[in-house]
């Protein structure tokens, strides 16, 4: 019964890494001092949480000082946007991408609605912006602009360099939402003049409930969670001391990976990608060839549903996910593929795969292998198998 | 990952009646590949008996199963009791569906009535069911969401959506969905403790039979046509014309129109009509 699980959804979550558990451990039994008390006991665990600080400072290129702990990517991009809008209030334009994580989507909607006015930059059907429009699109008063290092879904990596250029011209503030981009690219913040960036501890092999924020020396900040003098005033609440350790050793851990993650991981992915859009017909890779993740795939297979596909590979214990409409409740396929203008016929049947350091020559086979007799058997189920059927123009909303 | 219950497992797992039938007598289509789902359902009546139900269908695991469900259901019915089958029907027979997932078994109950219109569609001109367009992105019509709030005593706009999509995509129809929901649940409270009770199987079949004689009939004959009834079956009143309006093409539709209409005002708003040779 005991059947080998295939992880290919590490954009969702990924594996605590072993090191990483060791490290945090201790942190759950003998080690369980507040870091703010005054006796030793307590102090020593304070020690920890610097040193785990000053790793992730040295993972990123910046200073500790600069890094804020807090409990999630969702958390630190909320705090960024409200921090950078609060700090300068007379400022209400803000811009954003299309494809941004809901973390930042529904926060700019949400102010969209207290009054503020927000620009969503579009992407082209492979989801890349267009830098002439972000430069139209400042104006005197942009409070912040706001856009994703690297897309969740289709893997796609923005030219932050650039980006931050434009927007440091007219002197705006620039956020960054790096969850996706942490641990998988090299991101050097002495040299990217971005003031806010947010990572999310799960995604790079630390445990879930802990993440940081990067807030560049000299930026003013407003704190989004008050009532405690912890990380210096700016996020009150106690520490979740062995998630901090654990990020620290996560990230130690990224960084002397990053050249795996760039050459075998990505071999594999390109491997995975090729081997199932050559054996398996009427398919579409989702996103922007060039700059992409190295460990993300979105492959769409037109005339079958996500759902469908993703219950199929459960049953073998191949894990990934899809865009489609099915898997999440709503009726529309992502947001973010709907942004890039994938064919609804294509959107309903897109499928995420995401790699990781721990992701085996001997996983791509068995996906390889068992993939296009899902496809198929879905197909043969599907009215429109030979590429007939109605087809209602795509809903424009 | 969606609860769903080990039917559905099942029959999404291992489907069956996969497939077409190339004789069908009857043939129902709906859905799109741009929608996310899409149902092809094949039925062979033989003496007004299903021998035989075959599907295809375009949609994720709940589609599949509550597809193959509606052709399992349909095996050895008359066109009556299928007729008599709704998209609750189905959902019970797979032990229940998840309540974002109702649509699925909405979309078997409108294969089924698709089919059963191509079935009649064979023998006499094609009955169209009237409706309003109420939701652009999915395709629902007023009829529809009627239907469906009465049918599975939907409350809310978000009920409306999870069983029939309608309002899922760009939001536009919200407000009219809205509005279908007040009329439909207004008539349900406002006119329960008045005098008009749901109506029985045989006060329904004797209103019917009045107001043809006391008002469809003689407002025909003034153009020379007549009308037969040939069967009630539930809300479905089968008739037969005579006389002028046989040979008048043109006529059928808003003829049908006129009498459904009639019929509704008059005796319940469910009622469809359904033109047959006599
Ligand atoms: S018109 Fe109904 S959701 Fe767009």
């Amino acid at each position: 019964m005991s059947q080998r699980t295939v992880y290919l959804d590490n954009n969702a979550t990924t594996q605590v890494a072993p090191e990483v558990l060791e490290e945090m451990l201790p942190f759950f039994s003998e080690l369980y001092g507040n870091p703010s008390s005054m006796h030793a006991f307590g102090g020593q665990v304070g020690h920890s949480i610097d040193e785990a600080r000053a790793r992730v400072a040295a993972g990123l290129g910046c200073e500790p000082g600069e890094i804020l702990f807090n409990a999630c990517g969702t958390e630190g991009d909320n705090t960024a946007i409200h921090s950078a809008l609060s700090a300068q209030p007379d400022k209400r334009h803000i811009i954003t991408t299309r494809v941004e994580h809901p973390a930042v989507l529904t926060v700019a909607q949400k102010l969209e609605k207290r009054g503020y006015d927000v620009t969503y930059l579009g992407v082209d059907e492979h989801g890349r912006l267009d830098l002439d429009e972000l430069r139209d699109s400042l104006r005197d008063d942009t409070a912040l602009v706001s856009v994703m290092y690297a897309n969740n879904e289709v893997g796609n990596v923005y030219p932050l360099p650039e980006i931050a250029q434009i927007v440091k011209e007219r002197g705006a503030l620039l956020h960054t939402d790096a969850v996706q981009a942490v641990g998988k690219i090299s991101i050097d913040l002495a040299k990217l003049p971005v003031d806010f960036l947010a990572l999310s501890g799960h995604k790079l092999h630390a445990p879930k409930g802990v993440g940081a924020l990067f807030v560049r020396r000299g930026t003013r900040f407003r704190p989004f969670l008050l009532g405690g003098h912890q990380e210096r005033g700016r996020r009150a609440g106690t520490e979740n001391t062995a998630g901090i350790v654990a990020l620290g050793k996560a990230m130690e851990l990224a960084t002397s990976h990053i050249e795996e993650e760039n050459t075998r991981v990505k071999a594999l992915r390109d491997r995975l990608e090729k081997g199932l859009m050559s054996a398996i017909p009427d398919t579409r890779l989702n996103g922007d060839p060039e700059h992409r993740l190295p460990n993300t795939a979105n492959i769409s297979f037109k005339y079958v549903e996500g759902e469908a596909i993703l219950l199929l590979m459960d049953r073998l214990g191949i894990c990934a996910s899809s865009g489609s409409a099915c898997t999440s409740g709503s009726l529309e396929p992502s947001h973010v593929l709907r942004a890039m203008g994938v064919p609804f016929t294509f959107a309903h049947g897109s499928i995420r795969f995401s790699l990781s350091r721990y992701n085996t020559d001997a996983d791509v086979d068995l996906v390889l292998a068992e993939m296009p007799a899902i496809i198929k058997r879905l197909r043969e189920i599907s009215p429109f198998r030979n590429g007939d059927g109605p087809e209602l123009p795509p809903c424009t909303c | 990952m969606w609860e769903y219950t080990d039917k559905v497992k099942e029959y999404f797992l291992e489907p069956k009646n996969v497939g077409s039938i190339d004789d069908a007598n009857a043939v129902g289509e709906v859905g799109s590949l741009a929608c996310g789902d899409a149902l092809k359902l094949f039925l062979k009546i033989e003496d007004g008996v299903i021998t035989d139900a075959k599907f295809q269908t375009f949609g994720c695991a709940s589609a599949i199963a509550s597809s193959s469900a509606l052709t399992e259901l349909l095996k050895g019915k008359t066109i009556d009791e299928a007729q008599k089958i709704t998209n609750k029907d189905i959902a019970d027979f797979l032990g229940g569906l998840p309540k974002e997932k109702m649509h699925c078994s909405v979309m078997g109950q409108e294969a089924l009535e698709a089919a059963i219109k191509n079935y009649y569609g064979e023998k006499v001109e094609k009955v169209e069911l009237e409706g309003e367009l109420v939701c652009h992105c999915f395709g629902v019509t007023d009829e529809l969401i009627r239907r469906a709030i009465r049918e599975n005593d939907l409350k809310t706009v978000e009920d409306v959506t999870n069983f029939t999509k309608a309002g899922g995509g760009c939001g536009d129809c919200v407000p009219r969905i809205q509005e279908l929901l007040d009329e439909v649940r207004g008539q349900a409270h406002t006119e329960a403790p008045a005098e008009k009770k749901p109506l029985t199987n045989i006060q329904r079949m004797q209103l019917v039979m009045q107001v043809i004689d006391e008002e469809i009939r003689p407002s025909l004959r003034k153009d020379k046509g007549d009308i037969e009834l040939v069967d009630i079956t539930g809300t479905v009143v089968q008739v037969a014309l005579r006389g002028a309006c046989t040979n008048c093409p043109a006529s059928q539709l808003t003829l049908t129109d006129f009498v459904q209409k009639t019929l509704r005002e008059l005796v319940d708003p469910d009622i469809v009509v359904k033109e047959v040779s006599a």
